[in-house]
Order: C-alpha cells, then structure tokens, then sequence
C-alpha cells in the first residue's frame, strides 16, 4: 500500500516538473531558449544578406523522409566579427548544424553553431540569456 | 510488482531534478568564435591589447575609426545605460503623455517585445533610425572626420552621416524637423566635445525598446577623449513632454581606435532584402504554433 502511494506520488511529481517551463516571450520571442536541436543535412542555399543571413538545409529524417530546414544567423555585418563570409558556406556542403528551434514546430531555427564537413566551426551569436522576461509594462 | 514501478517513478523525478535549463545561465548559447573577425575588406580584425598603455590623447581632436566593442553598442533592449529590462534602476520617467506615446510602439525585443511580424518597428520597414537612436541602436564601427567648422560622424548602420557645426553658430529657433535633427558642438575642454541637438523627426524612436519622444526632445553628447585609443560618449535625454527630468542613455561608452587603414562593412536596410528575408523564413517564424 505503502509502495504504491509512493509510486503515485513519484509519477505525479516527474510528471509536474516535465511540464514546459511557463517562460515568458523574450527578443527570442519566436523560438525555445530552453534547448537546442542538432541536425545534419545538405545545403540547398545560403543567402549572405540582411536582415538574416538565411541557411536551407536538406535534412533526411529517421523515416528517410527529406525535411527542409530553414536557419538564420545575425545580419553578415555581425556575422563577419565571427570570422563568416558570404563563401563559408555552399550549397551542396554537407554540414550539422545546433540551432534553438522555433516554437511553431515548423523546421526552423536560429544558429547556434554549424560544423562543416572538414570539421571547422563557425560560431553563431545566440545568447538569449541576455534578454529578460517580460515583466508588467511600466505604469 | 510494484518495487519495479516505483524504482521508475523514483528515477523519473530523479531526472526531471537534474539542472534540465530553467536559469538564464543554463540556456542554449552560441559558444566563442575561434576564427578571427573580418572588416569589410575581408581582413583580420587586429584587437586592441587590453593592458597596452596608449599614448596621450591629441588635443580637440576626436577623428579616427572608432570601434564598438564586442557588440557593445547592439542596445537591443534599448539605451545602454536605462535598457527596458524591468528593473527598476532603469525605470524611465515618464510623464503621462509619454506612457501613452509608449503604449503604441511594439518592439520586437525587450520586456515589451512582439513576434517580428506584428512589431511596428519603423527601422524595420527602413525607415531611417534618426538621431539619437544612431546612438542608442546598432552603434558600431563609427567614423569621426573632423574639418575646421564642422565634425562629421559616420555611422555603419545604414552607411549614414551626421554633421555638427562647430563654428560657433546657435541652433536653429523653430527648424523644420529633420530625421537627424541639427546638431552645434564646442569644446569645454581640451578633450571633451559637448554637442547638442534638437529639430528630430516625431516618427523615430528613442531607441530599440520604443521609447517615445516629442518635437521639442534635446539631446546632448558628450564626446571624451581618453587617450589616443580610447573615446567615451555619454548621450542625455531631455523632453519634458515625454519624461519629467533629464536621463541618461549612454553614460561613458566605450570607443576602441581601429587602424585608418580599416575598412568599415556596408549596412543597409534594403526593402528588396527585407522582402526576400520574410519569404525564405521570416514569415515562417511568426506563424503562431501549430502544435
């Protein structure tokens, strides 16, 4: 009798704790500041141009089905401070890329790091803990 | 039976204790760069060593490529010095109409912030920023030329210019508004170029977080040259129709000199790159959640 109360009690607590955190919207508005997803893929295009350098990748999911992932970085202005030109990528490069995913489920996300197939990194500017929660609006 | 079943919930809450991200310390980030950064030319940054003595500062004299280090002058929560970051040392002084004129600006970052598609961000339709928000919004790489009667500032964002009259001349009584206003400077000191501005176009914003402002808004800046490699630029904020006292948005920042060799990179708001942008992806990261 015991045992199984405590069993209740134990699922019940995992299960109140694995609940989505009930973080508030940041300049990260549209995307999970709380994990990351890593996918490998082929590029398709990579687009050097404000506002967002833009990333298409072609990613093979574990159904064999393609996926076309879409990525973002900073504008090439900051991305160049990371050593990135418009030639670090190419379609056709098979790289993995981390990104913090969006939050609509769609295949999208922002750069948090990408490998190329040689083995370089190229670090991307995600830092969302320097953005806060939103609090009240001022009174 | 049950010994195996309350082994698995025991391990289960186990996990869901461990530091799965719930600090600001814990989010997913972007680890340092190890390749070095590239000026618009295509060549290596050479950074400034931190503990080289510079050579005295030249007097009335602050020309030169000025760098914003480590995206110092981004302020994408708003100015520097009083960002839009609910703590109550930040909080602005409003008066009433000015909450009122806040209420209206939806920023895209910052405690009020919206998903990008329903920002009304006027620099997101590139409109151009304005002063001070050159200042107080994606302050980078700066070029400083200075002529006998006046100072010319290049900002990177936007590949725009200002001009501050050092001739003597007074500001203008009641001018037509301008996008970046009118601006005379005169030195107090050997070091220290003070500059005021008035004149801003009533369509820009403060700054990234939205802050408001009025025709009658004067800002002052304050140009300090330390030494030969380094610039301080303190901006302040006057409008009493939006706020009840004078506040500081830039207190000290901090100007690195680059080489005059440096080339600075292009940056501008294109509609055409805009729209290309909202098509590849930016229209995807509004759509509101599907699961």
């Amino acid at each position: 009798m015991k045992s199984k109360f405590l069993a209740i009690f134990a699922l019940g607590l995992g299960v109140l704790i694995f609940s989505p955190p009930l973080t508030a919207h940041h300049g990260y508005a549209a995307y999970e500041t709380d994990r990351k997803v890593t996918v490998k893929g082929t590029v398709t295009e990579w687009f050097w141009a404000n506002p967002h350098c833009v990333l298409q990748l072609d990613v093979t999911d574990e159904h064999g089905q393609v996926v076309h992932w879409g990525a973002e970085t900073e504008n090439p202005t900051t991305m160049s401070r990371n050593g990135w030109t418009k030639d670090s990528i190419k379609p056709g490069d098979q790289i993995t890329i981390t990104v913090l995913p969006v939050k609509n489920g769609k295949p999208v996300g922002r750069i948090i790091e990408v490998v190329l197939s040689n083995g370089q990194k190229l670090a991307g500017r995600v830092n969302p803990a320097s953005e806060v929660k939103p609090e009240d609006p001022p009174k | 039976m049950l010994k195996p079943l309350v082994a698995t919930a025991v391990v289960l809450a186990a996990l869901s204790l461990s530091p799965r991200v719930h600090s600001q310390a814990d989010k997913p980030r972007s680890p340092a760069s190890t390749i070095p950064g590239l000026d618009g030319w295509g060549r290596p940054i050479v950074p400034v060593a931190k503990d080289q003595k510079s050579a005295p500062a030249p007097k009335h004299d602050i020309s030169g490529v000025w760098d914003a280090p480590n995206g110092s002058g981004t302020q994408v929560l708003g100015a520097a010095a009083a960002p839009e970051d609910g703590k109550p040392e930040h909080k602005l002084p409003y008066t009433p109409a000015g909450l009122e004129a806040l209420k209206l600006t939806k920023p895209m970052n910052g405690v009020r912030s919206v998903l990008p598609a329903e920002s009304n961000d006027p620099v997101f339709s590139c409109d151009p920023q304005g002063f001070p928000r050159d200042d107080l919004h994606e302050l980078r790489t700066t070029q400083i030329l200075q002529r006998p009667d006046s100072v010319v500032i290049l900002y990177t964002y936007g590949k725009i210019w200002r001009v501050i009259w050092t001739d003597g001349r007074e500001l203008p009584k009641d001018p037509e508004p301008r996008w970046f206003g009118y601006s005379v400077g005169k030195w107090v000191d050997d070091y220290t170029l003070v500059v005021e501005t008035k004149g801003m176009d009533e369509r820009t914003w403060l700054d990234r977080a939205g802050r408001p402002h009025s025709a009658d808004l004067r800002v002052e800046e304050r140009f300090h040259r330390l030494d030969r490699d380094h610039l301080e630029l303190t901006v302040t904020i006057d409008d009493p129709k939006m706020y009840t006292r004078p506040w500081v948005a830039l207190d000290k920042f901090h100007f690195e000199l680059q080489p005059p060799t440096f080339d600075v990179h292009e940056m501008i708001c294109s509609p055409s790159e805009f729209s290309q942008y909202n098509k590849l992806l930016g229209n995807s990261i509004s759509e509101r959640e599907t699961h």
